[in-house]
C-alpha cells in the first residue's frame, strides 16, 4: 500500500502530543525514495505511449500521483508540526531547552530555534523604553515578594541586591516575585501558598 | 451549509482549546494544509469498486495477487485515494459509504446519538463525515443531517460531563477525536475557573510542557531501576 511510511511519521508525532520525538531521519528517507519511485513509474508510463492503445493508463497516472501528493503532505506537516512545537518550547521553557529535549532536534530546527530566540529578544527590547519580557508577570502580581520551596538541588543563585542563595531540594526562600518567576515556570521553584 | 456550519464549529472549539498552545487555530483541511487529525481522518478507509480497469496496481488489493485491478473490483481504500478515484473524469471508481455512515447506521445514531461508541466505531467521524459529503454521494444531505444532529445531542452530554464532575467520566472514552478535545477544554476552563475563584489565581505554576517533562522524565527513572 502506498504511503505507509509516511503515515507512520504522523502517527508517532500525533501518540507524543506536546513532547518532542527524535526526528525520524531514517523515515524520512524512506518516504522520498517511496516518492521517487513513484515519480519514475509516472514519468516511464507518461512517455511509454506505444502500450496504450486505449488510454487506461491515465487512470494509473492518476492514483500514483495521489499518493505523491499524499506523501508530500504528510512529509511537510511532520516538518511543519515539530517546528510548532519548537516554537511553544521558547515560550515555556524560555530561551535554553533541557539537553534532552534538544538532543531529539535535528541540525534545521537547533538552527531555527536559535533565529526565534534572536526575533523574540529583539521584539522584547523594542518594546517601550527599557524594553519588556512578556514571559514575566503572566498573572497579576499581588505582592513584591513571595514565598518558594525549592524542587531541585539548583545550586548557588545570586539576588538582584548581590545576595547568593542556595537553593538546595526542599528549602524555602522568600525571594522577590520577579526574580523567582521564570524559575517556577521552567519547574526548578514551587510557590507555597498561604 | 450545514457543512460549513459543523466546521467552523469545531473549528471554535479547537481553538478553545488550543489558544494557550500558541497552535494553529483550525485544524480542517479548509484552510489547514498541515492538520495531523486531518491527516489522519482522510486515512479512513472507504469501499471503493473500480469501474475501469488499472494496470500494474494488483497489488493494492490485498485479496488477490494479479498484477492489474480489474473492472468490478472492490477495495476498501483510503479516502484521500478514494476521492481521487471518483473526481477524475471519466472516474476510475465508484465510492461507496463506510459502515458507520450506511442506513443501519444512520437509524442507530438517529435513536440516540449518545450512547455510540464513536471512538471503536469512527475516531474521526465529524471530520471524515463532512470529507465524505464533499464527494457528493447520492446520500450526503441525510449524512449530514446526521453529524449535525448528533454533535447536538451529544455536546449537550459532553458539556453536562466536563462542568458537573471532577473526575473523568468512563463515558468520555466513547467520544470521536473532535469530542475528546471539547471535552478536555471544558475540564480545563472548568477547574481553572475553579482555581481562580478559590485561590484568586495568583500561584505562579511551572509552565505546561515542562509538567510533563518532568513527569517523563521520572518515569524513565523507574523504568531504569
Amino acid at each position: 500500500m502506498f504511503c505507509e511510511k509516511s503515515l507512520k511519521l504522523i502517527k508517532e508525532l500525533d501518540r507524543s502530543q506536546e513532547a518532542m520525538p527524535p526526528f525520524d531521519d531514517d523515515g524520512v528517507r524512506q518516504v522520498f525514495e517511496e516518492m521517487r519511485g513513484l515519480y519514475d513509474q509516472n514519468v516511464a508510463a507518461a512517455n511509454d505511449t506505444t502500450a496504450d492503445p486505449d488510454g487506461t493508463a491515465i487512470s494509473g497516472i492518476a492514483i500514483r500521483h495521489a499518493a505523491l501528493e499524499r506523501n508530500k503532505r504528510c512529509l511537510l506537516a511532520y516538518a511543519y508540526n515539530r517546528i510548532l512545537r519548537v516554537r511553544n518550547m521558547r515560550w515555556q521553557f524560555g530561551p535554553i531547552l533541557p539537553h534532552d529535549i534538544k538532543a531529539n532536534f535535528n541540525e534545521p530546527e537547533v538552527q531555527w530555534f536559535n533565529n526565534y530566540n534572536i526575533c523574540v529578544a529583539r521584539y522584547f527590547k523594542s518594546i517601550g523604553a527599557h524594553g519588556l519580557d512578556l514571559t514575566a508577570d503572566v498573572k497579576p502580581p499581588k505582592s513584591l515578594y513571595v514565598e518558594v520551596r525549592s524542587l531541585t538541588d539548583y545550586g548557588k543563585l545570586e539576588l538582584d541586591n548581590g545576595e547568593v542563595v542556595l537553593l538546595k531540594k526542599h528549602s524555602t526562600h522568600l525571594m522577590s516575585r520577579a526574580q523567582c518567576e521564570p524559575l517556577i515556570t521552567q519547574g526548578v521553584l514551587e510557590q507555597i501558598s498561604n | 451549509m450545514f457543512c460549513h456550519g459543523l466546521i467552523s464549529l469545531d473549528g471554535g472549539c479547537q481553538q478553545l482549546c488550543h489558544h494557550r498552545k500558541i497552535m494553529s487555530l483550525c485544524h480542517s483541511y479548509v484552510p489547514n494544509y498541515f492538520s495531523i487529525p486531518d491527516i489522519l481522518a482522510t486515512q479512513e478507509k472507504v469501499p471503493c469498486t473500480f469501474e475501469v480497469q488499472v494496470k500494474h496496481l494488483g497489488f493494492l488489493d490485498p485479496g488477490s495477487d494479479k498484477r492489474d485491478i480489474e473492472v468490478g473490483t472492490n477495495i476498501e481504500l483510503p479516502f484521500w485515494m478514494a476521492s481521487v478515484l471518483k473526481t477524475q473524469r471519466p472516474a476510475i471508481a465508484d465510492v461507496g459509504l463506510p459502515k458507520i455512515f450506511k442506513e443501519s447506521y444512520r437509524d442507530i445514531l438517529k435513536a440516540d446519538p449518545v450512547v455510540v461508541d464513536l471512538h471503536k466505531l469512527a475516531p474521526y467521524f465529524y471530520e471524515f463525515g463532512m470529507s465524505l459529503c464533499m464527494l457528493n454521494h447520492r446520500e450526503s444531505p441525510e449524512i449530514v443531517n446526521v453529524l449535525v444532529e448528533s454533535f447536538k445531542q451529544r455536546f449537550r452530554k459532553i458539556l453536562d460531563w466536563a462542568q458537573h464532575s471532577n473526575i473523568e467520566v468512563p463515558e468520555s472514552k466513547k467520544l470521536d477525536n473532535a469530542e475528546k478535545i471539547i471535552y478536555q477544554a471544558g475540564r480545563e476552563v472548568g477547574s481553572s475557573l475553579h482555581l481562580w475563584l478559590t485561590e484568586g489565581g495568583s500561584l505562579i505554576m511551572a509552565a505546561g510542557m515542562v509538567m510533563q517533562h518532568k513527569k517523563m522524565k521520572l518515569t524513565q527513572r523507574d523504568l531504569l531501576q
